[in-house]
Parts: structure tokens; sequence; C-alpha cells
């Protein structure tokens, strides 16, 4: 057990520092490897749990897809300097305020509701076997097939919509 | 529990076997290379560092060792430092997944043939294969060159171009072995390797992972006659060596992969009885689909840009979603109504899928002029 628990609290120290160095970089392309370093960070967290499925499909779909897109678009872009920081003058205590309401909320849950003997229910025994994948895809497409649909829906309106939108611009140049 | 040292100290021997072979490997391949172009183009090739030019890699990377190394004086140091280890690091975690045999009894313990037998192991070379586009990036972007920018971009917009196509041919044989573990895949293998049942996707794959290794004729990102060198025109010495190395390793894993999920990988007359053939077949697989790497690279022009994008998206993509349906429809009809031959309908109208691509291809691609949009 302690060694889980050093795995997970370097892990954290990691994730909280790459997500900071994400907010803090001036220049968009080290935020964006920060944030890879963050979904990979995360993806290991759920390797951790015991979710292999999850956790390669974070890193597929979110460090590997995701991310050299962000990327492509801000070296497209030329966009990795940002431009020197505008102050707003009520930007600054409300984010303050917000993120302290945020806090609070999370502590007063945290506190409550996540009881060592809590009301979450334990996975399942057949999803922890070697044949998860399986199970994953087996509960995917009997129990959660409409959540499972409308997902695919709305990516494929973002796609449709991309299309079109590239298909005009090509049709005011003619 | 921690297991024993023993199992650390097997773990430990294995991974340094994989590195080293990779390393050697890719010494080695330059050398295979150089020398199979040169036949082919009715050359002798290197043949004067040692016997039939053996000794001509080392020579090569004592050189690339002593040379100097330039930082260019814009570039973004740290970045510019990084990213050829982003590039190689991943071209040799990935082989950890590949097995090279089942497993002997040495030492009084079983020791298996492969570095790591994981359930998701097709989905680990996915995700390593999307991780590997970075360092390409990175170091055309941190170059701060206007060719080394556009290799970079060239290389991502082909990377994940490709992979969408690369992911369904992948998933073919995930449904043909019924299983995402690389063992299960190479032993549903046994009497028929996949190639037989889907030779549509076997091709597939070969070509979206030429384009993933940005191998002739896909090499648009180190385009020499428009971009000089592409993506690493602005590195030298040991650095420049590390994209080198990357790329070569990435054509070994590739080949050892594909020899895995379609040609039967360590599998071979006797592998039952002598586990330790295994790695043998293996190798003698992987040399062969080099050859044909090295062979197409050798006999084919390098195709156009606009041309590789709509290769990728209007044929690849298609025909490997209408693979992948084939294959699924295919083993579901056999097993509902029970009868083989909805089974062996799989390679036929997969084929038939196939030619219908290539007129499509002959069609479309081939001849239409240039269009400036």
């Amino acid at each position: 057990m302690t060694l889980d628990l050093i795995l997970f609290l370097v892990l954290a120290l990691v994730a909280i520092a790459t997500a900071l160095g994400m907010l803090i970089s001036r220049n968009a392309v080290y935020s964006a490897l920060f944030l890879v370093l963050n979904f990979v960070t995360v993806a290991v967290f759920y390797l951790l749990l015991g979710a292999p499925f999850i956790a390669m499909a974070q890193i597929t779909v979110y460090a590997g897809a995701i991310m050299v897109l962000f990327l492509f678009v801000i070296m497209l872009l030329g966009a990795e300097k940002l431009a020197p920081a505008q102050v707003l003058p009520w930007q600054r205590p409300l984010a303050a305020a917000l993120a302290f309401i945020l806090v609070a909320e999370a502590t007063y849950l945290l506190v409550t509701r996540a009881r060592p003997t809590g009301d979450v229910l334990p996975p399942s025994e057949a999803v922890n076997t070697m044949d998860n994948i399986r199970q994953l895809g087996i509960e995917l497409f009997n129990q959660y097939l409409l959540p499972f649909e409308v997902t695919s829906i709305l990516l494929l309106v973002a796609m449709v919509g991309a299309i079109v939108l590239t298909n005009r611009q090509k049709r005011e140049r003619k | 529990m921690l297991p024993d040292w023993t199992l650390w100290l097997e773990w430990l021997i294995k991974s340094l076997v994989v590195t080293l072979a990779l390393l050697g490997g890719f010494a080695y391949l330059t050398w295979y290379e150089r020398r199979a172009l040169a036949r082919i183009q009715a050359r002798i090739g290197p043949n004067r560092a040692g016997p039939f030019g053996l000794l001509q890699p080392i020579a090569d990377a004592v050189k690339l060792i002593f040379k100097e190394e330039l930082v260019p004086a814009k570039a973004d140091k740290i970045v510019f430092f990084w990213a050829p280890v982003v590039t190689l690091v991943p071209s040799i975690i990935i082989a950890a997944v590949i097995p090279w045999g089942t497993s002997f009894t040495a030492f009084g313990r079983e020791i298996t043939l492969h570095v790591a037998d994981i359930n998701v192991g097709v989905l680990y070379l996915m995700s390593i294969a999307s991780i590997a586009v970075f360092g390409i990036v990175l170091a055309g972007w941190s170059s701060n060159s206007k060719y080394a920018m556009l290799g970079g971009l060239r290389a991502s917009a082909q990377m994940i171009s490709y992979e969408l196509a690369l992911g369904f041919s992948f998933a073919t044989s995930i449904i043909l072995a019924d299983s995402m573990r690389m063992l299960d895949i190479v032993d549903a293998q046994k009497g028929l390797w996949f190639v037989v049942v889907q030779p549509v996707g076997a091709v597939i794959f070969w070509i979206a992972t030429l384009a993933e290794v940005n191998r002739a004729p896909f090499d648009m990102p180190e385009a020499e006659q428009e971009l000089t060198a592409g993506y690493h025109s602005e590195y030298s010495g040991m650095k420049f060596a590390l994209f080198f190395m990357a790329e070569y390793q990435k054509m070994i894993v590739i080949s050892a992969i594909l020899a895995t999920i379609y040609f039967g990988g360590f599998l071979g007359p006797g592998v039952d009885e002598y586990p330790l053939l295994g790695p043998v077949y293996l190798l003698i697989k992987v040399i062969l689909l080099l050859f044909v790497m090295i062979w197409v690279r050798a006999t084919w022009p390098r195709i156009r840009y606009d041309r590789l994008m709509s290769f990728g998206w209007k044929i690849m993509l298609p025909l490997s979603l209408a693979i992948t349906f084939i294959t699924a429809a295919g083993i579901l009809l056999a097993d509902l109504l029970n009868n083989q031959i909805y089974f062996w309908a799989i390679p036929v109208v997969s084929t038939i899928i196939g030619l219908v691509a290539v007129v499509f291809i002959y069609r479309t691609l081939r001849r239409l002029p240039y269009e400036r949009v």
C-alpha cells in the first residue's frame, strides 16, 4: 500500500506542477507541452487505478491526437508569443472569489461525502479481470448505448461543421 | 507484493536486449539499405570499410559523434535539445509489447520471450505512435527556420491523417483475433495468417505505416528538393544522428508489428517444440518486410503533397472503414448462420473493394492538374 501512496504523491505533485506550468508560461507552445505532460500524468493515474484501457485511450486521444492538433494550430498561426497581459481591473478579484467558492464547495463535498465506507459503488468484479476491454465494450453497447450514440452524433456535428466552413471559404474564393 | 529480484533481473535483461537489438539493427539497417539500394540502381554501395563494407555503420557513427554540433542562434534552446530525445524514445519503447516467442525454461525458471504482456497491447502501440509525432513537430518549430517549420507542419498533418487508417487496420486484426493482446493475436494466426483472411487490411497497414515513419514515397516532411532536409535541417552531429536513428528504428519496429499482426509473428514450422526458433522467424519476416520498404523507396517517386492528403482522407480512410465493416460482418454472419462460407467471403469482398479503390485512385487522383486554391 505504501508504494502506491508514494507513487500517488509523486504523480500528484507532477500533475499540479505541470498544470501550473501550463497556466504560467508565456509561450503557447510551452503551455501546450505542459498540458501534454499533465495528460500523460493523468494516464499514469488511471494505470495506478488498474484501468489500462482508459489510460491508453487518454494518451492516444488527448496527449496524442488533440494536443498535436493544438500545437499544429499554434504553429500555423505563429501565435506562440502571447501578448503582454492586459489586466482588467475587476478580473483578479472576481477570479479569486470564484476560486474561493470552488475550493469551499469541493472541501465541503470531500468532507461530507467521501467517507472511507462511502456510498460509492465498488467497481464490479468483472471489470477488474484480464478481459476488461470486452466487458467495457459490452457495457458501453448495452447499458449505455444511448449516451454513446449521442456522443458520436455530437462529434459528427462538429466534423460536418468544420467541413461546411472550409467549403464556404472555397466557394467564396472562386 | 513486490516481485523477487530474479524477476527484476529478467525484465532488465530483456529490456536491454530489445534496446540493443534495435540500436544494432539501426546501424546495420543503414548498411542493408545502402547496399540494397545500390544493387537496385546498378551500383555497388559501401564496400570499403571491412568485408562487404560491414564496418561502414561504425565509421559513420564515429564521424557523427565527432562532428561539430551547431545550435541556431534564434532557436528555442530547450525544445531544440529535447526534440531528438522525444523522437527517439517512442521508437524504442513501442517495441516493448511485441512478442518474439512464447517461453522457454532456463536456470530453473520459465523465461517468457516478450518484455511486456499487457491486455491492451494494440492500444499501447497506437498511443505510442500518436506520441511519436511530437518530436518531429517540436524539432521543426524550435529550429526557427522556414524549411524546418514547413517540414514539421507537413509531418504532423500527414501523421495525423494516416493514423486513422492505421487504427482501423489494427481494428481489423483485433476483430479477427478477438483480443487486443499481442500474444493472443499471434496465437489466433496458428495455421492461418491474417494476411490471407484480410489482404487489403495488411496493404492498408503497410501504406499507412510508410506514411507514419515518413518513408518514401511519403517522405514529404524531409523532401530534399523543396525543404533541404525538412524538420531536421538545422540539426547536426549527434542530434541529427538521433533523428536518423529514430527513423530507422521505427522502420524495424513497424515491420515487426506488421509481421506480428498480419504475418503470424514468431510462428513458423517447429516453433512449438523449440520456442527459441520464434525470434529467428520474426527476424526473417522483419528482414523481408524491410526489403520491401527499401524496394519501394528505390522504385517509386515521391507523391505530391495535395495528393498525399487526398489519398489519405479520400481513399485510405473509407477503404479501411469498409474492410473493418466487412471483417466484422463476415465473422458475425459465419457465427450466426454457422456457415464458414461467410468467413471466406471476407477476403473475396475485401479484395473487390480494394480493386474498386485502385480504380478510383486511377480515375480521380491521377490526371488532375494541380489546382491552385
